[in-house]
This record gives structure tokens, C-alpha cells and sequence, in this order.
């Protein structure tokens, strides 16, 4: 449900670095609290996004919801898969249902967030 | 039932009221049966002059008067329509809905466009909200809207941008350049005074700029004249009452709201769409409601909740009795009756057609110039049962808009012509 | 080839899909005036794509429609805070006489006297029933009357070069048009909580309420139904920080007759027509949202007023008016039914709406608190708040139960809203039904809570009867089919 190699914002989002590229996306909380996901509004590539700012929003059938980047730096990539097929991000949260790639202005930043246990945690 | 409910009296339940407050004093009158409520209402409409008290009219300027297919009527006895709720439960309503879709698909028809919504309230705010999305599309903060346009355009506009930082600018119809940060250039064509804009010329001076187009229609010329649609236009506003909706004093009436599909997240107003159910059989429901205030809330496009279905469903039993050939013989038919019109009055002595002298292309409405103020010559042609047009002095010296429909026989307007040349002889 | 029987199939085609070339279903007259010229052809369009069908296949078409919805007219509507009561037939009639249908807007005044006679007699019996005087009839809907609300408002304050006050406060159990009206009169939108009797925190609007405060939007009685019991200390406390209350009528079928928003310091508030005042739904409109306020604020009405001169009746503005909201004069002959609505009851029967709307309320309440929790512990206006969170636990939710009640022929509750109260079915039933119908209801809600341990596919896959099951809104949403096209 919430794989142990993530970092976890409070705000439902997940980050998977390589390098130092962090990989965002929603968690299977987010994804389920919202329903069938229809519609994903994501930034144009190159722009930049500062920790815990809003960078687009998520839609289901009933509710809409603002993501926010759980790091700040450049936006080098977008997930055109989540815009074309959103379902994408109820099948596979964690994987090719991925929405940003951010190239980190300061790894520290990763020391903000929560790890798979304390996240959970805040979910009870 | 109070028993079952726990209480001696209703008073029970009233409790959270206070009590130096309850019960008030009302000034109203009895109750009124049936039979006395009609003869109350006899009286009213009594009080009323219109055709059928024997008056012809040459009113338009906004709502117009049609003939109304006894098939409108006849629909509108339906009290499953009459009585329904807005679909939101989409099983229950399937009538609604796909009438919506019907509806939806008769705009895109008439205007040329690739998607339309379930309505707005009217005309006016129908296109308020079109320069207002126009606004959230570009991110710009200044309207430019035509000279040419019904002033009741900008001045609804005004109302529902007055605390949103919104800018209003005029333009001219002959304009060459505009302010390089327009959010939309607003046209309305057929004008104010009844002549068609250039529309083409004007959205591709908007598109130059990086403003959108926005133009105000009257869906009865769209039965002989060009779709916006042919010409690249992002947004198309209309009333909707000319398509089988009574005068009524003014309303209900219904806004035509269509847009390009790549817009249509920022569309104001219910939208209905096409999908299935768990039996794979076809059904109707709405949707995209995240641009809506049931769940957007504060970030809603607007906050349209009721609007008016009903006068949707009149429209679209209308296009449906008109269809294809009869939308194209009522503009034919208007056209002529009005050139015929002007160009009688075109002959007397001291009246004047604008768009005659000039050469401007009109359809069913039209500018005299008269010899006197509209007004003094309307109150001489009501002792005559004739409403004449709107005084329109404001904008025209000695202006009257005229407006002639298909209700308007030869013998009419012959009359109206006959009793303009008796005033004007005498003033 | 054989033909199956398929009486309980319905046809879905649409128009388009139905047409045949050249047919007709209406003739208009030949034109009787000599041949006009046409403009150019570079002015005119090739044929408008429209049906072509017959008269018989317009009237079979709608009139099959028609029977695929439920409405007040056919199926018992308990839909909270939308009051589906009887739209009486007379009204649609009176309203639609010659005189009162084909009368335009723009005629001038002393043409028209009936009809501005009409507008000026429900503004006086409207402002009396509100005790808030200064009517006008131009919203369109109870949305435009909130927002005309919230001008009057602003230009209140203004008038006052009171510029700093930008702030609506809202309650959390507010209705979606009310955040979403305040945003576009350009005030930023601040929650104040509701205590866990459903009530307006009074302490936490007391720490909001300040210098900033336009207005303070309430909707009486609540939308869980109940009526504030701190309404003099609240509208005090708002008065006191210099802004204005401003009620959000919808649920004033409560309240006809038994109090007026006036005494309680209200000072704007707008109704609609098309909920209170029995004109009907129409599938989503067309309503009427008259806005209501003081004396002092009357000068800043929308403009069209209609008003009492020496020798008659005109229509006129206000002389600090906050302008035009929409085309003309509103929904006139909505006006005119609800006119209609209120000369038939007269007093007396304008107060027994709102008692019998409660003790209905209440008696569904009491009947059905074993089995459904109630949103608030204790007696309800005229509706009933329940919370399906029982039924949840057992895994049926509260959108299953309104899908389910629908086999039942009965229209689902409000679901959902407000969006404070869990598994929310929002239950209305108005004075318009019998007991009989009550007890009908009653006993179906106590029966689907039985099929829950029974056989909760019943209701998990509800409904069964209707021309669709559930629909794949999801579908519908991410790729949007919108319109007729050609296959």
C-alpha cells in the first residue's frame, strides 16, 4: 500500500528519487478518497515549483483536488500518460501513474517529508 | 402525527425561535379560490395592451415576437418535464437529460460550433460569462467589447465583473489595431441597430493579438446567414427566446453558451454528455461537474446552480418542428418582411433607414432616422393600436429600432407605414 | 428473420438519427410582400443541419422522453432543501394568458400596468412575509439573488468608504453557491466551524468576525434543516463588527408566517420562486430569486423595481442601484405563479405550509431514528438530516440507498450535502403529501436497512427498474461525448 523506498508528504503525495530527479505522484489514499480519477492538470515542463506549493490539480467525478509538489526545483518532465489515460493513476499509483519529475534545488528538502511508516501512521 | 412526534402542539417544535418573535402579525389577505384567482388574473392581463388586445407591435431589441408551434405547447403539458428536478440523480431523469443532449447538439447546429452547455439564464449574462471565461482562458484582464453592441451587454457585464478586476474597453467596429492585452474582443451581430459585423475580420484582429472572439448571435439569422462558427470563433452567446419562448414581460428566458472544444473546462453552466450503463445500454448524464459550485465551490466558473431547463426543452421542440427547412423559410420569410418594411418607410418624407443610405447588411431589424423624437411618434401611433419600435435617442437622433417578424402580415405593416407618413406630415 | 417483442425496450435515437430527407413537421405561410434581394452570398449559409421528421414522430418523441423521468407530478420527491411540493396547474394556466405571455419587455409602462401591478403587489406581499421590505424581482435564479445580495452588500460598505471590508464569512455546512457567489462579488471567503449540534459556532464567529467582515452568509434554517438557536447573539455579534447578515433563503418553507427574517437581524436575504413558492422545477429551471432587503439598503437594489408613481405603476431604479443583472425584468412569469401561489393560500394558508412542512419533517424523523442516526439529536424544520453511517458499516452507502429507493419509485434525498454530515440523505417530504405516502416512505426505508444483511446486492446494484441502471460517469467525463454527430 505504501512502499518502504517512498518518502511521503502530508498532503498525499509520494516521491521516488533517482538521482537527484524526484519522481511525484499520489498515494493510494489520495487515489481512492477521490474515486474514478478523470482529469489531471499538470505544468508546463521547465517550469519551476517551490516545496509544498500547488503545481495543478486532480479531478474525479465528484470532487477536485490541488496537488501540491512535496519538493521544489525545476519540472524537467510530465506525465502525458496521466493526462491522456488519468485512469492511469488509479491502476498503478506508484508506477506509471506517476505525474511530475522534479530536479531537486536542495536534497535536504527530502529530510521534510515522512517515511512509508509515519505516513501510514497518520492515516489511522 | 404530533403524538408519534414527542409534542402536545407544533409549538413544541418551534422551540429555537424566539419567542418575543414567533407567530408575527402578517399583513397579507385571505385565501382565494380558483374561480376567484382567474377572474383576479383576467383583470391583469385586461390591463395589458398586446396582440391580443388588437395591437400590432414593431418592438424587437432583444426579445423578439415568433409564432410558437402548437407542438411546444403541447410538450410543455408534460408535467414529467414541467415537474422534475435538475438530473443529478441521471437515472430518473433520463427525459431531461437526453433532451439537454438534444439541445446541446441544435446550438452546435446553428452556430457552427464543436461543443455547447445546457444553457444560461439569458442573453446578457450568457455573454458576461463568455467574457469572463475569456478572461480565466487568457489570463488577461481587459474586455474589449464593440460600440456596436445592445447596451444592456456591457452594462450586465459591468454587474458581474465589477469586483474581479475586470477592464471594459469600447472598440470600433472599424478598428485596425486593439490593445495588445485583450482578453476577448465581444461582437454582437446582428448589432444593436440591426446590421451584420465583420466577423471574420474581427477574430482573426483578436487572434493577432492573442484575445479570443466572442460573439453575440440572434439564432433566428442563423437560419440565413453565416455560423460564427465558419469563421474561427472561440466563444457564441445568444438569447434563446426567439426560438419558441413568449415575451412574457421579459423571461424566463434561456442563454445559448457554445465554445471550441479545447476550452470547454472553463465552460460556465450544466453540460450534458452521452455514455452507458452496467448493461451497456446508451443513457445520458451530467458531466465535467468540477467546473460546477456543487463542488468547486469558491473556484467554481461560476456560480450558476438553477437556470432553465425548461426553456431549453421549448427550444429544442422547436428546432425540432421548424427543423431543417422551416429555420431557413422563417429568416427568409423575416428578411423579406422587414426589407419590405424599410424600404416603405425609406419613402416618406422625413424618415430616413440608416442602413439603407448606408449600404449595411441587416436581416429583421432597422434604424429610422425620423423626422421627430421616437417617443412623441409612438405615443400618436398607440392612439392607432400600434406599438412602434424602440426609441433609441440615446444612440441615434431621432433613432427608433424596428424590428419586423413573421407575425407581421403586409396589411400590418402597410398600416404602421400609412400611420408613420399621417404623423410625420403633421409634425 | 423473425422481430423480438420488445414493448419494454425503449428507443434512444436521437433526432438526427431518426430523420428522413425532406420531411416536415410545421409550414409556415408563404411570404405575402414583394421579393426583397438578398445580400450576397458571401453572407449566407449553406443549410442548418437539423432533424427532419414529422409533426407525429415531434409529439412521440418528447411525450416517450417525457416518461423516463420522475417528478412531483408522478413520484413522491423528498429532495432536502429543494422543497418539491404540488406546482398547482392554475398557475401555469394564469400565467400563460394572452396579455400576460405576449407582452414585451421594452413596451412602455402605461401599456403594460397589469403586469407591473403584478410585480409591485408580490414585491409588498414578499417583503411582508421576509419583514425585509425592499424587494426586487430581476435574480434570475436563487444564485443571481445571492450574488445581487452580496453587491448590495459591498456597495453598502462602499457608500461608507468602508473599503477594507472583503471578507464573506460562510459556515462550513454552506451551500456550494454561496462560497462560489462571494468569490465573484471578489470577497475572500472565511469558514466559521458549525458545533456538533449541527449550530454556528458562536465563539469561533466572535473570534471572526471583525473589521474585514462584508457580510455573514447564513442559510435559515440551516441546511441540516435546523434552526439557529443563537440567531439574536449571531446576528448581533455581526452587526456589532459593523457587517451585514445576509440569510440565504432557500429554506424558507419553514418559515412562512411563523417569523420574519427581518426581527431576526437579517438585513438582506433572497428566496426562490421555484422552491418555496410552488413554481415549477422544470428540470433545472428556469426559477426566480427575488432579493429582500432593509429599508436602508432598498436604494441599492438591482434595477428593475417596479414602483408606485401618482397616476399608476413603472418599472424604475433605485437611485444607488447596483445596476442590471441580467436582460429585463426577471422571470416574470415565474413571478406570476408564484403571485398566483400566494393569492390562493392568503394567510392562513401560508402558515399551515410551513407547519404541516415541519410536523411532516419531524414525523419522518421520528419514525426512522432506530434505524438511520440523525445528523443533529433533536426536533428538525422542514427537513430531516440523517446519516446513513450505520448502514455504511455494513456496507451499503448512502448514495446506494437513494440508487435503491429509486425501484421504489420513490426520488432519492439530497445526498451528500451538507458536506459536514457523513452518508448525508437529506430528507424533505413538504405539506403537499399525505400521511399515507409518509408511512409509504417510511416503511421502504425500513425495508432496504433490512435488505442490507438480506440481500445487499439489491441494493448495491439499485437500481433495477429503470430504463439504465447505474451510469459510467467516469467514462462520460474523460472522454466527453457532448453532442448528435454522424457515425
Amino acid at each position: 500500500m505504501y512502499p518502504e523506498e517512498l518518502k511521503y508528504s502530508k498532503e498525499h503525495e509520494w516521491v521516488r528519487m533517482n538521482g537527484n530527479i524526484a519522481e511525484v505522484g499520489v498515494t493510494v489514499f489520495a487515489q481512492e478518497s477521490l474515486g474514478d480519477v478523470v482529469f489531471v492538470d499538470l505544468p508546463a515542463e521547465g517550469s519551476d515549483v517551490e516545496q509544498f506549493a500547488k503545481f495543478g490539480e486532480i479531478e474525479s467525478v465528484k470532487a477536485v483536488s490541488d496537488l501540491f509538489s512535496p519538493v521544489g526545483g525545476k519540472i524537467v518532465e510530465v506525465n502525458s500518460a496521466a493526462t491522456d489515460a488519468p485512469e492511469v493513476v488509479n491502476e498503478e499509483p506508484y508506477g506509471s501513474g506517476w505525474l511530475i519529475k522534479v530536479e531537486l534545488s536542495d536534497t535536504a528538502q527530502l529530510d521534510d517529508l515522512m517515511d512509508a511508516a509515519t505516513y501510514q501512521a497518520t492515516l489511522e | 402525527m404530533l403524538g408519534v412526534i414527542g409534542v402536545d402542539s407544533l409549538d413544541g417544535l418551534l422551540g429555537d425561535i424566539p419567542v418575543e418573535h414567533r407567530h408575527p402579525a402578517l399583513k397579507l389577505a385571505p385565501g382565494l379560490s380558483e374561480q376567484e384567482l382567474s377572474t383576479v388574473f383576467g383583470s391583469i392581463a385586461a390591463e395589458n395592451a398586446s396582440a391580443s388586445s388588437g395591437y400590432i407591435s414593431f418592438l424587437g431589441a432583444g426579445a423578439y415576437s415568433h409564432y410558437i408551434p402548437s407542438t411546444v405547447r403541447s410538450i410543455l403539458q408534460r408535467g414529467e418535464f414541467v415537474t422534475a428536478y435538475t438530473p443529478y440523480q441521471p437515472e430518473a431523469a433520463q427525459g431531461t437529460l437526453q433532451v439537454g443532449f438534444e439541445f446541446q447538439t441544435v446550438i452546435c447546429q446553428l452556430t457552427g460550433m464543436e461543443v455547447a452547455n445546457a444553457g444560461m439564464y439569458d442573453g446578457p449574462t450568457a455573454f458576461a460569462e463568455a467574457c469572463l471565461m475569456a478572461a480565466r482562458v487568457t489570463k488577461r484582464t481587459k474586455v474589449g467589447i464593440l460600440s456596436t453592441a445592445d447596451g444592456r451587454l456591457p452594462e450586465t457585464l459591468v454587474a458581474y465583473s465589477k469586483h474581479q478586476g475586470i477592464d471594459i474597453v469600447e472598440i470600433e467596429p472599424d478598428a485596425t489595431d486593439i490593445p495588445d492585452d485583450l482578453a476577448c474582443i465581444g461582437i454582437q451581430s446582428p448589432n444593436f441597430f440591426g446590421e451584420i459585423e465583420d466577423v471574420e475580420r474581427l477574430t482573426k484582429l483578436a487572434h493577432d493579438n492573442g484575445a479570443l472572439s466572442v460573439v453575440h448571435v440572434n439564432p433566428t439569422a442563423l437560419g440565413m446567414f453565416k455560423a460564427p462558427g465558419e469563421f474561427d470563433v472561440d466563444i457564441v452567446t445568444a438569447e434563446g427566446q426567439p426560438l419558441g419562448v413568449p415575451m412574457a414581460f421579459g423571461g424566463p428566458y434561456v442563454g445559448l453558451f457554445a465554445c471550441k472544444k479545447a476550452h470547454i473546462r472553463q465552460m460556465p453552466g450544466r453540460i450534458i454528455g452521452r455514455t452507458t450503463d452496467t448493461k451497456d445500454r446508451t443513457g445520458y448524464a451530467l458531466t465535467l461537474q468540477t467546473r460546477e459550485q456543487h463542488i468547486r465551490r469558491e473556484r467554481a466558473t461560476s456560480n450558476i446552480c438553477t437556470s432553465t431547463q425548461l426553456i431549453g426543452l421549448m427550444v429544442t421542440v422547436y428546432a425540432a418542428t421548424l427543423g431543417k427547412q422551416g429555420i431557413k423559410d422563417l429568416a427568409n420569410l423575416c428578411y423579406q418582411k422587414a426589407h419590405y418594411a424599410a424600404s416603405e418607410i425609406n419613402k416618406l418624407n422625413g424618415f430616413t433607414v440608416d442602413a439603407l443610405a448606408t449600404g449595411g447588411t441587416f436581416f429583421h431589424e432597422f434604424v429610422v432616422s425620423c423626422p421627430s423624437s421616437a417617443s412623441s411618434i409612438n405615443a400618436d401611433l398607440l392612439d392607432k393600436k400600434i406599438i412602434g419600435g424602440l426609441d433609441i435617442s440615446d444612440r441615434s437622433e431621432n433613432g427608433m429600432l424596428v424590428c419586423v417578424t413573421e407575425t407581421s402580415s403586409k396589411a400590418d405593416i402597410d398600416k404602421f407605414v400609412k400611420a408613420l407618413s399621417e404623423i410625420g406630415a403633421s409634425s | 428473420m423473425t422481430i423480438s417483442t420488445n414493448v419494454g425496450d425503449i428507443d434512444r435515437r436521437l433526432l438526427m438519427d431518426r430523420s428522413v430527407s425532406g420531411r416536415k413537421a410545421f409550414t409556415l405561410p408563404e411570404s405575402d410582400v414583394p421579393s426583397q434581394d438578398l445580400p450576397d452570398s458571401s453572407f449566407l449559409r449553406d443549410d442548418v443541419e437539423l432533424p427532419e421528421v414529422s409533426q407525429l414522430e415531434v409529439i412521440r418523441y418528447f411525450s416517450v422522453l417525457s416518461q423516463l423521468n420522475f417528478s412531483i407530478d408522478t413520484n413522491f420527491y423528498p429532495l432536502g432543501s429543494c422543497t418539491m411540493k404540488y406546482n398547482p396547474k392554475i398557475n401555469d394556466e394564469l400565467s400563460n394568458l394572452p396579455g400576460l405571455a405576449d407582452i414585451h419587455p421594452l413596451q412602455p409602462d402605461d401599456t403594460v400596468q397589469g403586469a407591473i401591478r403584478l410585480l409591485k403587489d408580490l414585491q409588498d406581499d414578499l417583503g411582508e412575509i421576509t419583514g425585509l421590505p425592499g424587494v426586487s424581482l430581476a435574480p434570475l435564479a436563487g444564485a443571481q439573488g445571492e450574488y445581487a445580495g452580496l453587491l448590495i452588500a459591498r456597495a453598502y460598505h462602499e457608500a461608507k468608504n468602508d473599503s477594507k471590508r472583503t471578507v464573506a464569512i460562510v459556515p462550513d455546512s454552506a451551500h456550494g453557491t454561496n462560497p462560489a457567489s462571494a468569490a465573484m462579488a471578489g470577497l475572500e471567503v472565511v469558514t466559521v466551524r458549525s458545533d456538533d449540534q449541527g449550530n454556528v459556532d458562536v465563539d469561533n464567529l466572535r473570534e471572526l468576525a471583525n473589521e474585514n467582515t462584508a457580510v455573514f452568509m447564513l442559510t435559515i434554517p440551516s441546511t441540516l434543516g435546523l434552526f439557529e438557536p443563537n440567531i439574536l447573539e449571531i446576528t448581533k455579534i455581526v452587526h456589532d463588527s459593523g457587517g451585514l447578515v445576509y440569510a440565504d433563503g432557500a429554506n424558507l418553507n419553514a418559515l412562512l408566517g411563523l417569523v420574519k427574517l427581518g426581527d431576526l437581524g437579517v438585513d438582506i436575504c433572497h428566496s426562490n420562486l421555484h422552491k418555496t413558492f410552488s413554481t415549477p422545477h422544470g428540470g433545472g429551471g428556469p426559477g426566480s430569486g427575488p432579493v429582500m432587503v432593509t429599508d436602508e439598503l432598498a436604494k441599492f437594489l438591482p434595477k428593475p423595481v417596479a414602483i408606485k408613481t401618482d397616476d399608476g405603476y413603472a418599472m424604475g431604479t433605485p437611485e444607488m442601484s447596483v445596476g442590471a443583472i441580467n436582460g429585463f425584468h426577471g422571470s416574470f412569469s415565474i413571478a406570476a405563479r408564484a403571485y398566483a401561489y400566494i393569492k390562493a393560500l392568503g394567510l392562513e394558508g401560508l402558515q399551515s405550509v410551513s407547519e404541516n412542512a415541519i410536523i411532516s419533517a419531524n414525523y419522518i424523523q421520528a419514525k426512522l431514528r432506530d434505524k438511520y442516526n440523525l445528523a443533529a439529536d433533536r426536533y428538525c424544520m422542514h427537513e430531516t438530516v440523517l446519516s446513513a453511517t450505520k448502514q455504511k458499516k455494513r456496507g451499503v452507502a448512502g448514495l446506494d440507498i437513494a440508487k435503491r429507493l429509486l425501484d421504489f419509485g420513490i426520488h432519492a434525498p439530497t445526498m451528500y450535502f451538507p458536506l459536514i454530515v457523513d452518508e448525508a440523505l437529506m430528507v424533505e417530504p413538504t405539506e403537499s403529501e399525505s400521511k399515507e405516502t409518509l408511512d409509504h416512505f417510511i416503511a421502504v426505508m425500513r425495508q432496504i436497512d433490512d435488505e442490507i444483511d438480506a440481500s445487499p446486492e439489491l441494493i448495491l446494484e439499485a437500481p433495477h427498474d429503470l430504463p439504465v441502471t447505474r451510469l459510467d460517469e467516469a467514462t462520460a467525463a474523460r472522454k466527453p461525448v457532448l453532442r448528435w454527430s454522424a457515425e
